[in-house]
């Protein structure tokens, strides 16, 4: 892949820079999860690999974090956008050469990212943990490109129209750039005190909001319609989730700083608007759900439709739970607790990655030409996947509850560390559950790249039969 | 992009995102940036300096460029005892925190105060400074530039002061956000249920000038913002950063035991080895009591890391 980085742009064949972000995609999975079991044993066995600096919790927690955000889900993003973004426009990317140089300065950026990070280097903001010169590096040299790349696909376009699928790829590079723009001027500018707290947790909303959720929704408006062959049920209801998306969901930031001394109105304010969520999840729940009338059988049948409805169905407790969790009658009881750590993971473990392994799977094989090389290893994977998954949210949860009781009854905190001990192994079991299964995702890819059954000019990946 | 809807469209859109940070930045902004410093706000600027995430000064959190809160019994220029108080000493070299640098971070009364008769802007970072945190008489606090008004200056205040008088916090503070402290201790009792255990939760204006703040938001172990008023012993806090099992079992806290560097309080090297081959013969019953935790050198991370913790009152 790396000797198209000195190609001239029409020698790239179309669709490679979507193999090298797919790729690199995957593997950033594998290392991202394998991360978090690792410091997830950490948590249930505290003696588990000590005494040094670089392998400590404190050191690698945020690895985990930064590894799969921008690793895994923003690189699956990219892998999307490269194929999805020119199929839907019926044109070719607008620059493969762009697209594979951004995969790399991707990986390049990432990867000296996570080593500062690791080092100890952090600006001691959560999910803007890098210093200010890496965050720099990520808006000029990773989101900026990719956000060109696809609006110029978009602008370039043959069709009259833009598939919904395309408007949320539009806005969303465009409002992660903006984002990280303004969710790291305290750093860029040393802004302090409040500011400084509530611009923390504006960017860690708003890179959810505004970049995560509306992304892999918009796959999924892509993935069921192409591979079902139904139509997507309703355009209007597409509008509706768009729009309700840029109004209600950059609203809220404040509601992850319930307990802390912000203005009461922006606090009130923040947390009408986080029920206001509700509106696109259940508008984009619906309309996928109904997009599958008449070909439920696929649900079993076809991994790509198995992987997405999940990712949807999901998106039911995770939007039930965010939109009124941050709500003052419940936040106080769960803020702060396990209960978050539960609700994080079933957006981003959940709904998110679920949603962006479908495309992953269903663009690879399409873009390659090459079928699946095992169906059983595909099964394995969506298995382990879930079951990790359920058993670390069920597991987190119910922690989360034991150290809300804790917090109100007034425990001595000892006791609660105590009594969340086995979750934490369970906790643990899941993660590294979530971790094997990856493992044998990369595996199957790879032997899909090498080995996988050509598949024929004009056909779909789910036409074929699997083999193995 | 000939096509009237996306032009409509991206008006439309222009309008809901323009709005929305209309309502979640620009005005909170003017309710944030209204709130005047109180005196929790400036002593914390003043003991944790301008930084301590990263920062040119200080790129590998190591401590650089960092401010000391000290403990003075005595006058730094006559040598005469009095009334004990504190003073934060800025080296040469060290930045400035908010409130210094840009005074409208104080508040307006403060700002007054601290110019006038503080002269803090008379503060040179290419000499260094003291400054301490001064009453008016009417619960006005202001800083006051101790090297102006009255001719401190750095060294000659650590030299009265003494090593035992010196608190690192700044350093500690820059530690605790290298190791990750916050992912798991919170510094942030909540407003609804947390006063009986963790302490009084922190009001608007504590936080003016501190960078990063570091709420943290994963709390897995008690919220520390008040640590040193429920536990004000140095000594458990050693055995409890060595190895937190050693005093309480049931811990989950990683070991700090690499933050004692190569060396103890006597220049002798810290076997750790056999310090851990001795603890694990402790813990399966084969030793009745655990290895000696070794004392920590005054120039090791972990007495920053101590002297932070100490300072949380």
């Amino acid at each position: 892949m790396l000797k198209y980085l000195m190609a001239r742009n029409e020698d790239i064949p179309p669709g490679s820079s979507a193999v090298y972000w797919g790729f690199s995609s995957i593997v950033w999975f594998v290392i991202g999860t394998g991360l978090g079991a690792f410091n997830a044993a950490k948590l249930a066995f505290p003696d588990f690999v000590t005494g040094l600096e670089f392998l400590s919790f404190g050191h690698m927690r945020q690895v985990h974090v930064m590894a799969v955000i921008f690793g895994w889900i923003s690189m699956a993003f990219g892998m999307a956008m490269m194929y999805i973004t020119p199929a839907l426009g019926n044109t070719k990317l607008w620059s493969e050469k762009l697209g594979i140089w951004n995969a790399f300065l991707w990986n390049v950026g990432l990867s000296l990212g996570l080593t500062v990070l690791w080092w100890g280097m952090n600006s001691g903001r959560e999910y803007s943990d890098f210093p200010w010169f890496i965050d720099l590096y990520i808006l000029c040299f990773m989101c900026i490109p990719l956000g060109i790349n696809v609006w110029m696909t978009i602008i370039h376009r043959k069709t009259q129209g833009i598939y919904t699928t395309n408007w949320f790829f539009a806005a969303g590079t465009f409002m992660i750039s903006i984002v990280l723009i303004v969710g790291n001027l305290p750093e860029y500018f040393h802004l302090t005190g409040l500011t400084e707290a509530y611009l923390t947790w504006w960017n860690a909303h708003n890179i959810l909001g505004l970049w995560i959720t509306p992304v892999a929704a918009a796959i999924a408006y892509y993935t069921i319609p192409k591979v079902t062959g139904n139509p997507l049920y309703s355009h209007r209801i597409g509008h509706l989730h768009f729009w309700s998306v840029v109004v209600f969901y950059s609203t809220p930031a404040a509601h992850h700083l319930m307990s802390a001394p912000l203005p009461e109105w922006l606090k009130s304010f923040a947390s009408v608007e986080g029920v206001l969520i509700l509106v696109p999840a259940i508008a984009f729940v619906s309309n996928i759900l109904m997009t599958m009338q008449g070909k439920w059988n696929m649900f079993v049948e076809n991994l790509e439709i198995r992987f997405t409805v999940t990712g949807c169905l999901m998106a039911i407790p995770l939007n039930m739970q965010g939109g009124f969790q941050q709500t003052r009658a419940i936040n106080w009881y769960i803020h702060g607790t396990g209960w978050i750590v539960a609700h994080a993971h079933l957006a981003l473990l959940g709904f998110s990655t679920f949603l962006e392994a479908a495309a992953v799977y269903l663009g690879l094989q399409t873009i390659m030409k090459r079928k699946l090389w095992s169906l059983t290893l595909g099964n394995i994977h969506f298995w382990f996947l879930l079951i990790g998954f359920t058993t670390y949210w069920v597991s987190m949860t119910i922690a989360g509850l034991i150290q809300g009781a804790g917090k109100i009854y007034e425990v001595p905190y000892i006791d609660v560390v105590i009594a969340e001990h086995p979750y934490m192994i369970a906790r643990w079991l899941g993660g590294s559950l979530v971790f094997t299964g990856n493992c044998f995702w990369l595996f199957n890819m790879w032997m899909t790249a090498r080995a996988g059954t050509v598949i024929p000019q004009g056909r779909m990946p789910h036409e074929l039969a699997y083999e193995r | 992009m000939n096509f009237r809807e996306y032009k409509i469209g991206s008006r439309f859109f222009a309008l809901a995102l323009g709005g929305s940070m209309t309502i979640t930045l620009f005005m909170p902004s003017l309710d944030i940036g209204s709130v005047s410093a109180t005196d929790i706000a400036m002593d914390k600027q003043l003991w944790a300096g301008h930084e301590s995430g990263f920062s040119l000064e200080d790129p590998l959190l190591l401590g650089w460029h960092k401010p000391y809160k000290v403990l003075l019994k005595a006058d730094p220029k006559t040598g005469q005892p009095m009334e004990p108080t504190y003073a934060y000493v800025y080296e040469k070299g060290t930045p400035f925190p908010g409130g210094i640098l840009h005074p409208d971070n104080l508040g307006a009364a403060a700002k007054k105060l601290s110019i006038e008769k503080g002269h803090i802007l008379e503060a040179n970072k290419n000499v260094g400074a003291v400054f301490m945190v001064k009453s008016d008489g009417q619960k006005q606090y202001y800083i006051e530039n101790a090297s102006a008004t009255m001719g401190w200056t750095p060294e000659g205040v650590l030299k009265t002061a003494g090593d035992e008088n010196i608190a690192h916090a700044a350093a500690g503070k820059s530690l605790f956000v290298r190791e990750g402290c916050w992912w798991c201790h919170t510094l942030l009792p909540e407003q609804t249920q947390d006063w009986q255990v963790f302490g009084a939760p922190p009001m608007l204006g504590d936080f003016n000038g501190e960078s990063p703040t570091a709420f943290g938001s994963d709390r897995k172990a008690p919220d520390i913002l008040h640590v040193a008023s429920r536990n004000a012993s140095k000594e458990w806090m050693m055995l409890h950063f060595f190895n937190p099992r050693l005093v309480q079992p049931h811990s989950i806290m990683p070991r700090f035991d690499y933050l004692w560097g190569p060396v103890d309080a006597n220049g002798k090297k810290i076997d750790f080895a056999k310090w851990r081959a001795e603890y694990n013969e402790y813990r399966d019953g084969k030793r009745i009591t655990p290895p000696e935790v070794p004392m920590y050198a005054s120039n090791s991370e972990i007495r920053n890391l101590i002297d932070f913790v100490m300072n949380l009152k």
